[in-house]
């Protein structure tokens, strides 16, 4: 190929080989390097082609507009966004009075900006804990109401995105201590209580979130004193933290495990007792490592907290189900679906990409 | 705790809370009494409470005629069973969907898995990307997607869709012909277990002679001969039956076949797929646990690639593997109760409606979490075996 090329242009400036630099270079390397790659890529390529654009079709294209009727919805051929539009604030915020429904929209923001914070490195301090808590009451005082010219909103019109979030949140924070009690207790040497905290973890452990929830719903009636009831969202706040307190307990019991015996050692030679030991260097030197695990049982119990359906709450997929089986909008399933499907997936995506950052900052000091 | 040897020099101190034996057994008591005082207070509330509701406990009920049908069954069932029948029923539905469940999520993920890894960069975000989606969305709301999808983009019976002859597509589920029974099929399938005993033993003694002579044999041939061949000879053996069961539309509905129903596809196809994506981490993170001195190891023993993967990477990639794959195997079985929302009658689903129609809510949660205990503590031990027979034998 340079056959003909004179020895005197050799000293100008090459021009890189086309072939292997390039957006064809890269194509060569990591789409066809191989026969069967190529082969994978023409197939791959082949049905983005089929499935991309009658999606977007669907989605933009054909879509009726945002403030179409439910009839023009169904003469048109794509996606009808105006379902989601009509239905948005029922789907966020549930049978909350339509007035007041900034409120849950001013408690929801609370919440996320809270856990945003909690997130970051620097807040990791006692007083934080405070600052959390009095998010919550604020959570409370807003969703309830009755104070500050607020009308009062009883729980059971509570739904949408509100409810997932404080049956995540309040279930985890109440968990939270027990779960640090079992996780002690369950490597206790003490046989009665190791006994009692290996059997109740591994019994939540067992058992899937339904049967508690129904355990919940059906039995704590009949286990609490007669004339004492409880209503719907409290008897499902004690079946997810009855659940979180095991799972997280295993979360931080890895934490301990994984903490080296010259600290406890260290403690000892200190002259600390048991309990200043684990408050003064086993705990915080566990709870941070126990951290990303963590993180990841709250992604799951946000995930899990879609089952109060089965039990008649209202949370984001009970509401979205229910805005569905309105006459005037029935069928739209797919614009509901996927709306809750991205919410949910922003949460979750966003706190497990955090979970991984948070341990690898965390295993820096480790690595060289 | 050596901590009794300070008390040489002084004074012995009868029962003090500074002795850490006294302490240990005085703490423990406390607990075990606050523990026997709850479990008292509830029992005693709940006793009370059944009392004034007039509700009488015990396992009676099971006795009684269920008079409920259920949609799909593995053995005979009619509403004129018993509770205790259409328990076994409903306890065979979650095995059915969660063994089957299991098998097509370890496939899906390991595929999954090692498409992560390809070079193929395409290919590798499109496997990312799966992974991504699909775990950060909550396994109910898929279910209820794959449902929908399956009841309202299938045509209804009459319209049933039919692309090859007598498989048939419809909101009323899948229908497909099956062999008609002969006495030939039961040979045939005593035929397969006979191959997998036969497999399984020679396996054995091929080990033991390789350990001896260093003659390697072509175990897994020989095993894939073996399972297919023997059938095989006793289908020809029996007359090669051919009469098939072929769906019939009688009515409103599909007669004869096997049939998947809408539910039993939208909780296996959704189970699987969201299980598949936590394997799919899995089992990278297990082949990329393996440093790449070991396939350089292998390969200046000489050992051939394919050799190499089965015999030196396989075994160290499974051991990361094993364990976090338990617990999704038991995440699986245990989220198969979600098909009480989409109306598959499970376990839970069964129980459900017994409870609402008998009031024995005690027995009936009781019955789900001790059934649901029992498959996880079978799948747990057997996991556990598998991953000792697999683990790092060290001297």
């Amino acid at each position: 190929m340079a056959g003909h090329v004179d020895t005197a242009s050799s000293t100008a400036a090459e021009r890189p080989p086309a072939l292997s630099l390039g957006p064809i270079g890269w194509m060569r390397a990591n789409l066809f390097n191989t026969w069967y790659n190529a082969i994978l890529t023409v197939l791959i390529g082949w049905a983005i082609l089929m499935i991309v654009p009658p999606l977007f079709r669907w989605a933009i294209v054909n879509a009726a507009g945002f403030d179409a009727t439910s009839p023009q919805c169904r003469q048109a051929t794509g996606a009808c966004w105006a379902f989601v539009n009509e239905k948005m604030r029922f789907i966020l915020f549930g049978t909350f009075p339509y007035a007041e429904q900034w409120r849950p929209l001013l408690a929801t923001a609370i919440i996320v900006a809270t856990l945003a914070a909690a997130a970051n490195r620097r807040f990791w301090k006692p007083w934080f804990v405070a600052v959390s808590l009095g998010a919550l009451a604020l959570f409370g005082v807003l969703m309830w109401g009755g104070v500050l010219g607020m009308t009062y909103v009883e729980n059971s019109l509570w739904g949408g995105l509100p409810l997932t979030l404080i049956l995540s949140v309040i279930g985890l924070s109440v968990a939270f201590p027990f779960s640090i009690l079992l996780a002690l207790g369950r490597r206790s040497t003490m046989p009665a209580i190791k006994a009692i905290c290996v059997a109740y973890i591994e019994l939540i452990r067992g058992v899937p979130l339904v049967s508690l929830l129904f355990m919940a719903s059906v039995m704590l009636p009949l286990f609490l004193p007669t004339g004492v009831n409880i209503d719907k969202l409290l008897r499902a706040l004690v079946a997810f933290i009855l659940f979180e307190a095991a799972y997280m307990a295993e979360a931080i019991r890895g934490g301990l495990q994984a903490m080296p015996k010259g600290q406890y050692e260290a403690a000892d030679a200190l002259g600390l007792n048991y309990w200043q030991a684990m408050r003064k260097i086993i705990l915080p030197q566990a709870l941070a490592i126990s951290i990303p695990p963590l993180v990841n049982t709250f992604i799951s119990t946000f995930k899990d907290t879609s089952l109060v359906i089965i039990i008649g709450l209202y949370d984001l997929l009970g509401t979205a189900k229910a805005a569905l089986s309105d006459p005037a909008w029935r069928g739209f399933y797919r614009e509901a679906y996927l709306f809750i499907g991205v919410i949910y997936w922003c949460f979750c995506f966003s706190m497990s990409k955090y979970s991984r950052w948070l341990e690898q900052d965390l295993n820096r000091g480790h690595k060289r | 705790m050596a901590t009794h040897t300070q008390d040489s020099g002084r004074a012995p101190s009868r029962l003090s809370l500074n002795d850490p034996t006294v302490r240990a057994i005085f703490f423990q008591v406390l607990v075990i009494g606050g523990v026997l005082a709850l479990a008292f207070f509830l029992v005693s509330n709940t006793l009370d409470n059944l009392e004034r509701r007039a509700i009488a406990t015990g396992f009676h009920f099971l006795d009684r005629e269920a008079s409920f049908g259920i949609g799909e069954s593995i053995i005979d069932y009619s509403p004129k069973d018993t509770y205790g029948k259409a328990f076994v029923v409903g306890i065979l539905n979650t095995l059915k969907v969660s063994v089957i469940g299991i098998v097509l999520a370890t496939v899906i993920g390991t595929l999954i898995g090692i498409a992560r890894l390809s070079s193929n960069w395409l290919l590798a975000r499109l496997a990312t990307g799966y992974v991504e989606i699909i775990r950060n969305i909550p396994p109910l709301l898929q279910l209820f997607v794959w449902y929908q999808v399956i009841t309202e983009s299938m045509p209804p019976v009459r319209l049933a869709l039919n692309p090859l002859p007598g498989v048939f597509l419809s909101q009323r589920g899948i229908t497909v012909p099956v062999p008609a029974a002969d006495p030939v099929w039961t040979w045939v399938f005593i035929a397969v277990l006979l191959g997998f005993i036969a497999s399984v033993i020679m396996g054995k003694w091929a080990k033991i002679r390789q350990a001896a002579t260093g003659q390697p044999f072509p175990v897994l041939g020989m095993s894939l001969v073996l399972i297919l061949g023997l059938p095989l000879i006793a289908y020809v053996a029996g007359g090669a039956p051919s009469v098939m069961d072929v769906p019939q539309l009688q009515g409103f509905n599909f007669r004869g076949g096997l049939v998947l129903s809408p539910e039993f596809a939208a909780i296996l196809f959704g189970l699987s797929i969201y299980t598949a994506a936590f394997i799919a981490e899995i089992v990278r993170g297990g082949i990329l646990a393996v440093s790449y001195g070991q396939s350089e190891a292998a390969a200046a023993l000489g050992l051939k690639r394919g050799v190499a993967l089965r015999l030196v990477i396989l075994p160290q990639a499974l051991r990361v593997i094993v364990p976090p794959t338990t617990s999704q195997f038991l995440n699986l079985t245990k989220n198969s109760s979600l098909a009480l929302a989409i109306g598959y009658p499970d376990l839970v689903s069964i129980l459900n409606t017994t409870i609402n129609q008998t009031g024995q809510a005690i027995e009936g949660v009781a019955m789900i979490m001790g059934s649901y205990l029992a498959i996880s503590l079978s799948i747990s031990l057997f996991m556990n075996w598998y991953n000792k027979r697999i683990a790092l034998v060290e001297r």
